[in-house]
């Protein structure tokens, strides 16, 4: 089982012959992941020259001929969002897109364009999704991760390793690890995610990691207090971390931020949320993988 | 990439958002210059810095004289209130107590007041959408507002495929009371800034307050307005506005060699790969009983040369005591980042105690590197253990 990718995900590449896609290409492929051509438009209908895989223009034309039935994103920043309108536009079941740094207001487009069409989005700004010992789409280094029953969901990357780290030492291994990126516009936020792990037979338990800003991991707690704890649901243990507890509170110009969200953010407000919804708060992000012995001991 | 309330009004008065006569003066002289321009026979002279509470914040250099702000009625007047500002270090909620030196003043027309509304733009993580915030309760502590009192924030989202819309404005406007004319007035001030927000890429803009005059017109008073960053590729006119001033130096240099650096005021100096695993490295350190010099992401890309620029920043800052290295490579080579390790601790002649965190990818090549430099690095084998390290080795000297 596992979430989103496993060894029937055929992957392609969009910003296939660049420096980036063509490295963590070459990296999925030798974790044993199906990757099976992408785009660079203006080079279509050539081979890439490391990977041996065929370039398109397009990605209509890149899912016609390979059945493709998920994208990865390197495009740099200012055409990111034209590449996952492409994707959409195409019908690619799964979109993950790396690019860091794309403009909130050409993200704002994009999520409008998501809503009403097949495609589900990851990213911008993560490390990718990873299915371990299947599939690895992403930046996030293979060899940490191992086979096993926890799902782990989190908005910072090196976090992510971290947790798979902690984790594949406690012996517990992940189902799936999917990083729904940083960024205040996204595709996948953390309740899409958690729903999927309740969902997986093979996720015996959860770790999410959050950060300060915004208010998804509120909304993601309290799914989990309907949707997962208590009689008759899964009651799959869940460990939680927020990142950020002792960030200075922003140096901004403007209160908008603040103002729209009532003051609800911190760090500590979220712990208060996780705990008050039955997640076990780690008190330090070395504790992650010990938490969750702990919680799964009961 | 924030600007300054001179710069945010004469923006915003290019999209066609209300704002009242003004011009920026860099002396004395000048301000009294610009008041002859206007007609009076009010003025109204603000102090311009990157921070907020200017009207309630006080001068460093006169603690018990009157404030950032102030309404005068001469020409006379305006030069005096200048003078008091130029040149002087204003303290404010929003500065710190280190305060901000103003450089220069925005002499301003006055204005009849009747009332006072808040009115701020961004784009809510919640909906994903561009949203227009406003409330009754202009000029006051917005924050404790929307703490406090959630139900007088008015908020409407805007679908970017349709824009704005009339009904979005009236929706707010008759939520605020307004009347009469005022509706439409409101209407046209709204949709103005709603485009001036989409084409240059805003991040935040905030009219607060937001005033309605005795004769019915719609004006701000006040503006801010900052710049998505990742835009201004695309924006290269708005560069010209960048303050560079108004930044800490060290972020100021961390940007230029595309490092993620906040100063703060505790003694132990981070390098992280990452902004989330950067901030849970503070919280450790905390945890164990010490405190964060900085905040720095190397970023995924980290080479030597930008290894020892970074080690170069943290050491400027004469309260590190210690420095802690916390690396999970992914795209980032434990090898790469040890070279640039060994090359910064010999060019800096680094004198305060290193601890090293590597995991990940080329690890074990990476702490070979470390352990053949002959260099007095601490090595950890994980992150409370480096956390531990470091704190011990400052306590300890």
């Amino acid at each position: 089982m596992a979430v989103l990718v496993d060894k029937n995900t055929r992957v392609m590449t969009q910003g296939f012959t660049g420096a980036q896609g063509t490295f963590h290409a070459s990296q999925g492929i030798a974790y044993g992941s199906t990757y099976v051509g992408g785009t660079t438009p203006g080079k279509g209908g050539t081979m890439h020259p490391e990977l041996n895989l065929p370039v398109f223009d397009t990605v209509a034309e890149c899912v016609a001929k390979t059945q493709a039935n998920a994208s990865v994103i390197y495009v740099p920043a200012p055409f990111a969002a034209d590449a996952i309108l492409e994707a959409i536009d195409a019908e690619v079941p799964l979109v993950i897109c790396i690019t860091e740094g794309i403009p909130v207001l050409d993200m704002v487009k994009v999520k409008r364009a998501l809503s009403g069409s097949r495609t589900t989005l990851v990213g911008p700004n993560c490390p990718g999704v990873i299915t371990p010992g299947e599939c690895k789409i992403g930046i996030m280094p293979g060899h940490i991760h191992k086979r096993g029953s926890v799902g782990v969901v989190s908005r910072s990357g090196t976090l992510t390793y971290e947790a798979v780290a902690q984790t594949s030492a406690a012996g517990l291994g992940q189902s799936s690890c999917v990083g729904i990126g940083g960024d205040p516009v996204k595709g996948m936020d953390f309740i899409d995610v958690l729903e999927l792990f309740l969902k997986d037979e093979e996720t015996k338990s959860i770790v999410m990691i959050g950060e300060i800003g915004g208010q998804s991991e509120m909304i993601g707690a309290d799914f989990l207090k309907r949707e997962n704890f208590g009689p008759g649901k899964p009651n799959k243990p869940v460990v939680g971390f927020i990142a950020g507890a002792t960030a200075p509170p922003g140096r901004r110009m403007g209160h908008a931020g603040a103002v729209i969200s009532g003051g609800k953010d911190t760090a500590e407000a979220k712990m208060e949320a996780m705990k008050s919804a039955g997640i076990h708060v780690a008190d330090s992000p070395s504790a992650l993988g010990s938490t969750m012995v702990k919680a799964l001991k009961g | 990439m924030n600007i300054h309330e001179y710069q945010a009004k004469e923006l915003l008065r290019r999209y066609g958002v209300a704002v009242l006569d003004g011009h920026v003066a860099w002396t004395p002289e000048e301000a009294a210059a610009a008041a002859k321009a206007l007609p009076g026979p009010v003025y109204v002279v603000k102090s311009q810095i990157h921070a907020g509470g200017r009207g309630a914040g006080r001068f460093k250099e006169d603690p018990n004289g009157k404030g950032g702000v102030r309404v005068v009625k001469s020409v006379d007047d305006v030069r005096t209130a200048a003078e008091a500002m130029i040149g002087k270090t204003l303290v404010t909620k929003q500065t710190g107590e280190h305060g901000k030196v103003v450089s220069r003043v925005y002499v301003e027309d006055g204005c009849d007041i009747k009332r006072e509304l808040y009115l701020g733009l961004l784009v809510d993580r919640a909906t994903s959408r561009l949203t227009v915030m406003a409330s009754t309760e202009g000029g006051m502590e917005i924050e404790e507002v929307a703490e406090n009192h959630p139900e007088k924030i008015l908020k409407v989202a805007i679908d970017p495929a349709a824009g704005i819309s009339g009904f979005h404005c009236r929706k707010l406007a008759f939520g605020l009371g307004l009347e009469g004319k005022q509706v439409a007035a409101f209407t046209k001030f709204v949709t103005a800034l709603y485009g001036a927000f989409v084409e240059l890429d805003c991040m935040i803009v905030e009219i607060n307050p937001l005033v309605v005059t005795g004769a019915g017109e719609i004006v701000a008073l006040d503006a801010k307005v900052s710049f998505d960053d990742s835009a201004l590729f695309r924006h290269k006119e708005l560069e010209a506005l960048r303050d560079e001033s108004e930044m800490d130096p060290k972020e100021l240099d961390a940007g230029k060699h595309d490092l993620n650096y906040v100063a703060l005021d505790g003694e132990i100096g981070c390098m992280v790969n990452g902004a989330g695993l950067a901030m849970a490295t503070m919280d450790i350190i905390k945890l164990y009983g010490s405190s964060p010099a900085n905040f720095l992401d190397v970023g995924g890309t980290a080479n030597a040369a930008r290894v020892t620029e970074a080690f170069r920043i943290i050491t400027s800052d004469p309260n590190v005591k210690a420095i802690l290295v916390n690396i999970f490579g992914g795209i980032a080579k434990c090898d790469m980042i040890a070279e640039g390790i060994v090359a910064a601790t010999k060019t800096l002649h680094l004198k305060v105690p290193l601890v090293v965190r590597l995991e990940g990818t080329n690890v074990d090549l990476g702490k070979k590197i470390l352990a053949e430099s002959g260099l007095a690095i601490i090595p950890a084998d994980n992150l409370a253990d480096a956390a531990q390290k470091v704190v011990a080795a400052v306590k300890g000297a």
